[in-house]
């Protein structure tokens, strides 16, 4: 298990202690404070992955989450995770990882063939083949999609939990790098509430990376050290590490993802979350995202061993990793030199220092120079060689235009290429949050321009390169944006800082190749394998918008999102259209940043708090009785009472019967319930119900329909008169919050000037109907103030007085054609008043009886179910229910609506009854019906069946139905076309049972 | 236009894909075309297609803002089905579904539909009994739609969460096997390139600024790049169509939302069909890069801002795991948003206006994409013979004057 390739001393890792990890079964061992980028490199392991599309071997690119090759699939069964960088993953005792979209093994893979197979298939190839036999698709796509995918989903429900917090501050910043932690000291001191979120385990930044840079006379990690002290120790502060600020919303609104146990790996305890969501308003935001380097476009330039020279300095300094023994270092810039520099102070040894620049004279090539490092100016990598891992490049002197190699190339053997192409400041979150971005042409690099939210860049995600500069932008950002959220306070003196100088890059986008370029594998994108031959040809068969140009060769479109490859991509599309940078464009970013797990964007709103559940007061007393329960929307009701022995159908039967012949009682309390108060009450009602409500007295219930503007029906229930100003409307269960939202819309929009206020009180009472020819009788039993006599309390109306020895509101209406009461109560004394009730019954037999019994009940009365009788097409008049529409009002909601051309056409859906042939049969609800049933498909339809039900008092089956011109078919034959059979039904009125009406009276 | 084919590639490979010739011409726009398409995506694009092939008018131009499929035929998740509820619904989507199903080979463009089925899942009865409504409708007109128990919806995707103690458990599903998704890039590109070889002249980055007008008809159009004269004008604008309308002063019964969706990261492959649920609210399907394809509803309030409020990708993710709880570990990879047009009724619009020469095709709301090659078809044939199609006559503007809605959004109520 020793580290083979672990520098003797240095870095941020404890080295007195060891982890032991596997990659691919192998075990190895690392260290704290190691990435498993940086323990595989430490082990000599550079190859950890395949691409995309061909397949090619790949390694470690990068130290940072921008990394687009080392994708691994990390831990095993329900907890594995896909496609994680591994340059993110924090190393712990145990880890388990593997390699990802190889097979049989990551040394030999037989999707390489697609390596080989690649001059045929180029950008696009999938757009122009594939095409024969016409459903020859589903084939080809079956293996494509084998081929595609990268890694696996994991194999069950995710065991970890996920949590949400939602924040205010002052400043946000975003990067605890350089820049970032002065703005946050900045702000902090001023006294703003700040947050402060990186991405990674420590605060820092690049800094963590620079053995070379002092702050103050002292190494750059004793600056991040003491700023993150003085930033821990201030209260208004919330420093964030392993945060992730993924998304910039609308009205400085952020989201950020902690990795809260993620890095714990078994030891995490179980009271934490695994990751938590938070969810910030600031007043103002500092973005201080750092920069990325650019990785240099040039012929075979993916090879396990190629990396970013920034990155390798990384490995070097941070890690204390040896990634290599032979470095060559491609760049066009003096940074390239400072990698190596660090390579060569490292044990390093450094083949070649390739400059694609005519001649490098700053400090860094000087020192370099001095150190006895070779140096090729001029030149230019046209190839590299070695299979799993580079063990040449060949190069050549790059003529004066840079787009061709003078005279013959020549090999140099490494086993390291360190490139360096620039740098890219990190606007990404400056893009999500609609900013513009402005061209620098001297370094080719997109920096922030105008923005349109509260913030301020600072440091290299503004274009910034030395740490001087990120430090004083970073300080002053932190005190503007202070000052902005209201903190006033004084500018911070500057840091003296000694680093090496590193001016700007020379743009450099694509080194010419030694073969072909459509042979030579110049990657621009090396997870979804774009080459610079792709955005060529993409380019010439006219996708030139860059958003063409990304969707047709997918460059940009990986788990990156392009973070490495979208600005080379841009570049080499314009050089090849001879346009400017910005006239071909920029890409848009979109949310998040970096990928967010499901889990945490989810939080704890799944499983049982996935929706609410609402249960009504009474809810126990049917559970502890045996109901079944049916979903009404959020409102979980007793659908029947089963006794043993008895299946629905029993039950059902039992429970009809018994509201028809003694005294049924039913938990009503989901009906929406809504009081409308204010002078205006009335008139208010009148606009909105088809039928008229001035004149109806106190103490008065009336059924009323509610339209939509479109005249179709949308709601029903019963309101009830309590004073000259007070009324108490129900609505349908499912339909209360959209009628509530939309009377509000009315009062508020459309008729501000009646005084009217609107409370739901559907969870405030409940309500309790008995039913059946005892019913009278049972509230007798149990109230002494309320007369319960046929003439001293008929049908609609309400009296108020106590049940059970509680206050209620009693109303006589029902909707069974039973006699019928509904009491309301406090919905504390909900289930109190029921077991009275209960007690009470038990002379009559009392029955308690579900909804389906209760959807039995009023379809032998042919009542109809808002959402099931109707369904946004029905009129009242559809319904046979005009007499419930005023003729003489002069409007209401869906008035207008009633006389238009189609409202009054011949022919409407009207709603009839049907009744089956065989008494036995039970039509299926949803089925349609026919004039003459043909024996194949289509069939002209005359409407559906909406309700269907054996009724017990029939003794046959009863059905609902709406037809074309239905009235005018009854006494019809008509069919039934199903599956396996056709079904023969008579048209009858809707009404089963008691006709006239006269029960509910009696 | 040369045609595509494997032979074509390799063909192509031995001169280092360089002969490859432009899929389609960027023309400078004519002075005067007989009839301009406004909005170059997968309907406008259609449009012009079928103008050429079916009725012989070639001289024909696309007008797009910005780049083809740029607008909601770049951003949308690509189901393709055709089990609407109501007759004249289901016979404009069917009319779709089955130019579909040869639609590569007709554009020598590969669409990728993959016929891989689309299931809508039942949660409560009232779920139960509207599907089966729908699946009994589907069956009368010759439509292909199967009934699932629960137990089937179980064999057919295994992944679902199937307990019955959940707080809204899947009781049944319908499911149209012919029913899928597509590329939606490849729609765009396919048709313009198909279109532009039957001499229509497609033109990016030109906006059109108004429409112009004499005595009643239509003249041609201000754009970006000049004024373009034309006699025939279709209006097929989505997210924009008021915007445009109200260029020639005509108010649409339409109302423009964000529209959002997501995807994970791409994964091996694991879900092999289109899942929906309406009451769960979200549906997902993957990718053939192996991304999940993640969408819900609407934003409630109306922008033309391409983007929506994180609190409805929120919601999609609760409804995702709910249903699919081992795609909590999965990552949201890019989320975006398009803006939809909408109607009243969730029927859209394909209609000759109250201007002579002018045509207008909106309204497809949130699933429009399916009916891209149908819409296109029969929109070409009411430009062309300045009546409609008698499968899109009754998606007239006028039936919002009459009250003949097609309401496909069925009660939003639940019962009693
Ligand atoms: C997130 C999302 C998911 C969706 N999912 C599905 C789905 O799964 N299934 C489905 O069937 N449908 C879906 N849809 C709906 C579907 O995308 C649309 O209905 C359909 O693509 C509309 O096509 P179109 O060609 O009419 O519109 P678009 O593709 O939007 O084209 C309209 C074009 O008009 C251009 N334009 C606008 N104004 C002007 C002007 N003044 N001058 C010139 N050009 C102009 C725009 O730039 C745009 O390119 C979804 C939509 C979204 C946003």
């Amino acid at each position: 298990m020793s580290q083979s390739h672990r520098l003797p001393a240095g870095g941020r890792i404890d080295r007195s202690r060891s982890l032991s990890f596997t990659f691919d079964g192998t075990r190895y061992s690392g260290h704290p404070g190691d990435t498993l980028a940086s323990a595989l490199i430490a082990n000599g392991v550079h190859l950890v992955g395949r691409s995309f599309k061909y397949h090619r071997p790949r390694g470690i690119l990068t130290a940072g989450s921008e990394e687009p090759n080392a994708l691994i699939q990390l831990g095993l069964g329900n907890r594995t995770e896909p496609n994680i960088r591994a340059t993110q993953i924090e190393l712990y005792d145990g880890l388990t990882a593997a390699s990802q979209n190889r097979f049989p093994s990551l040394e030999f893979d037989l999707g390489a063939v697609n390596d080989t197979l690649s001059p045929l298939i180029p950008a696009g190839f999938y757009y122009k083949t594939f095409m024969w036999p016409q459903r020859g698709w589903m084939t080809y796509e079956r293996a494509i999609r084998r081929m595609a995918g990268l890694g696996r989903a994991p194999d069950g429900p995710d065991p970890d939990r996920y949590e949400y917090r939602h924040a205010h501050c002052d400043v946000l910043v975003a990067g605890g790098g350089a820049a970032g932690l002065a703005a946050a000291l900045a702000a902090g001191r001023a006294g703003a509430r700040v947050i402060i979120a990186d991405e990674q385990a420590e605060m820092g930044g690049w800094l963590l990376s620079e053995g070379d840079t002092e702050i103050s006379a002292k190494p750059a990690v004793d600056w991040v050290e003491k700023a993150v002290t003085e930033l821990a120790g201030m209260e208004n502060v919330t420093l964030l590490r392993r945060t992730t600020a993924f998304g910039y919303y609308d009205h400085n609104w952020l989201g950020l993802a902690e990795r809260v146990t993620d890095h714990l790996g078994p030891y995490a305890a179980d009271h934490l979350p695994r990751q938590r969501l938070w969810q910030v308003r600031a007043k103002q935001v500092v973005l201080a995202t750092g920069a990325i380097e650019r990785p240099l476009v040039f012929g075979q330039n993916d090879r396990p061993g190629i990396m970013l020279a920034a990155s390798l300095r990384s490995y070097i300094s941070r890690y204390g990793a040896r990634p290599g023994k032979a470095l060559v270092v491609f760049t066009n810039n003096d940074s390239g030199y400072r990698t190596a520099l660090a390579a060569h102070h490292a044990g390093i040894g450094v083949a070649a220092i390739i400059d694609s620049r005519a001649e490098a004279s700053g400090p860094l090539p000087q020192s370099a120079r001095a150190a006895g490092l070779r140096i090729y100016e001029g030149h230019a990598i046209i190839a590299t060689t070695g299979r799993l891992r580079v063990d040449s490049v060949r190069l050549g002197r790059l003529a004066a235009s840079g787009d061709r190699i003078e005279g013959a190339g020549f090999g140099i053997p490494c086993d390291l290429v360190a490139m360096s192409g620039g740098w890219n400041p990190n606007v990404s979150l400056f893009s999500q949050s609609r900013g513009k971005l402005d061209f620098r042409a001297e370094d080719g690099v997109f920096v922030p321009g105008q923005s349109f939210q509260p913030l301020r860049s600072a440091g290299a995600c503004n274009g910034v390169l030395s740490t001087a500069d990120c430090l004083a932008e970073g300080f002053a950002a932190g005190a503007e944006a202070a000052r902005e959220a209201g903190f006033a306070n004084r500018k911070p003196a500057a840091l003296k800082v000694t680093e090496p100088d590193c001016p700007a890059a020379a743009p450099f986008w694509l080194a010419p190749p030694e073969k072909p370029l459509a042979r030579a594998k110049c990657f621009v994108d090396f997870q979804n394998d774009v080459t610079a031959a792709d955005l060529k040809l993409a380019v010439r068969e006219g996708f030139q918008s860059v958003e063409h140009v990304k969707r047709y060769t997918t460059t940009g479109m990986g788990t990156d999102q392009g973070r490495t490859s979208n600005v080379n991509a841009l570049a080499i599309v314009s050089a090849t259209l001879g346009m400017e940078m910005p006239a071909v464009g920029t890409t848009t970013f979109r949310p998040p940043y970096t990928p967010t797990s499901f889990g945490a964007i989810a939080g704890r709103n799944i499983g049982a708090l996935f929706d609410p559940v609402r249960r009504t007061p009474i809810h126990e007393w049917h559970a502890a009785h045996g109901a079944k329960f049916e979903n009404v929307g959020q409102w979980v009701r007793a659908w029947y009472y089963p006794k043993p022995g008895e299946d629905m159908h029993a039950a059902v039967n039992r429970e009809v019967k018994a509201a028809r012949t003694g005294v049924g009682i039913l938990d009503a309390s989901t009906l929406g319930k809504i009081m409308v108060k204010g002078p205006d009450a009335a008139e208010f009602l009148n606009r909105v119900y088809t039928n008229s409500w001035l004149k109806l007295g106190i103490g008065k219930a009336r059924y009323g329909l509610m339209l939509g503007e479109d005249g179709m029906v949308r709601d029903d229930g019963v309101t009830v008169r309590l004073g000259e100003d007070r009324f108490l409307m129900s609505t349908t269960t499912g339909n209360a919050a959209t009628v509530m939202t939309s009377l509000e819309d009315y009062l508020q929009t459309e008729w501000p000037e009646l005084k009217v206020y609107l409370t739901s009180v559907t969870e405030q009472y409940a309500t309790i109907t008995i039913n059946g020819p005892k019913s009278r009788e049972l509230l007798a039993a149990l109230t002494d103030d309320i007369d319960t006599g046929n003439e001293a309390f008929p049908h609609m109306s309400l009296r108020e007085g106590t049940v059970a020895g509680v206050p209620a509101r009693v109303i006589r209406i029902s909707f069974t054609g039973e006699l019928s009461f509904e009491i309301n109560v406090r919905a504390s004394q909900g289930k109190a008043v029921w077991e009275a009730l209960i007690e009470a019954g038990a002379p009559f037999d009392i029955t308690p009886y579900g909804t389906e019994a209760m959807h039995v009940l009023r379809a032998e009365k042919g009542f109809i179910i808002v959402g099931q009788e109707t369904d946004g097409s029905m009129t009242p008049d559809d319904l046979g229910m005009g007499w419930a529409v005023s003729k003489v009002k002069p409007d209401f909601v869906g008035k207008r609506s009633l006389t238009r051309s189609d409202t009054v056409r011949e022919g409407r859906k009207q709603l009839v009854g049907l009744l089956t042939e065989d008494p036995k049969e039970v039509l299926e609800e949803g089925a349609h019906v026919v004039q003459v049933a043909l024996q194949q498909p289509p069939m002209a339809m005359l409407g559906h069946v909406t309700s269907s039900y054996y009724s017990p008092n029939l003794e046959r089956s009863i059905a609902l139905a709406v037809l074309k011109g239905g009235r005018a078919l009854i006494g019809k034959t008509l069919s039934v076309p199903m599956p396996d059979k056709v079904i023969k039904v008579t048209v009858t009125e809707p009404v089963f049972f008691d006709p006239k009406g006269e029960r509910a009276n009696g | 236009m040369r045609r595509y084919s494997i032979l074509a590639l390799a063909r192509n490979a031995l001169g280092y894909h360089e002969g490859w010739e432009r899929a389609w011409r960027a023309p400078e726009p004519k002075p005067e075309y007989d009839a301009i398409i406004v909005g170059g995506g997968g309907h406008g694009l259609a449009t012009a297609y079928y103008l050429a092939k079916e009725h012989g008018i070639t001289n024909v131009a696309v007008l797009e803002k910005g780049w083809l499929g740029g607008g909601n035929t770049g951003r949308n998740t690509t189901i393709v089905r055709s089990n609407y509820l109501w007759d004249e619904s289901a016979a404009l989507y069917e009319h779709s579904l089955k130019i579909w199903e040869g639609l590569s080979q007709e554009l020598n463009y590969n669409v990728m539909f993959s016929q891989r089925g689309v299931m809508n899942l039942a949660h409560n009865l009232h779920d139960l009994r509207e599907l089966k409504r729908r699946a009994h409708a589907n069956r009368l007109n010759g439509i292909d739609c199967d009934f699932l128990s629960r137990e089937q919806v179980g064999e057919y995707c295994p992944l679902i969460n199937l307990s019955p103690d959940i707080r809204h458990p899947v009781l049944g599903a319908t499911l149209q096997r012919r029913g899928g998704v597509a590329r939606h890039d490849a729609v765009a590109w396919g048709f313009a390139r198909a279109a532009d070889a039957r001499g229509v002249d497609i033109i990016q980055n030109c906006e059109v600024t108004g429409i112009l007008r004499e005595g009643g008809r239509v003249t041609g159009v201000e754009t970006s790049r000049g004024t373009i004269r034309a006699k025939k004008i279709g209006l097929v604008t989505a997210g924009h169509s008021s915007v445009l309308a109200g260029m020639a002063g005509i108010r649409l019964p339409v109302e423009s939302h964000p529209l959002q969706a997501l995807v994970s990261e791409p994964v091996k492959p694991i879900l092999d069909t289109v899942v929906m649920s309406n009451t769960v609210h979200a549906y997902v399907s993957q990718s053939d890069k192996g991304e999940m394809v993640i969408g819900a509803g609407i934003d409630p309030y109306v922008s033309y801002s391409q983007r929506g409020g994180f609190n409805v990708v929120q919601d999609t993710l609760h409804a995702i795991v709910e249903m699919f709880p081992m795609f909590s570990r999965l990552r949201m990879l890019r989320q975006w948003g398009g803006i939809v047009d909408t109607c009243p009724d969730a029927s859209p619009i394909l209609s000759k206006t109250p201007i002579e020469g002018l045509y207008i095709n909106c309204g497809w709301g949130t699933g429009g994409f399916k009916a891209t090659p149908g819409s296109g078809h029969v929109f070409a044939h009411t430009i062309a013979r300045d009546e409609p199609h008698p499968l899109n006559a009754p998606f007239s503007l006028e039936r919002f004057t009459t009250g003949r809605l097609v309401d496909e959004h069925g009660a939003a109520a639940v019962a009693h």
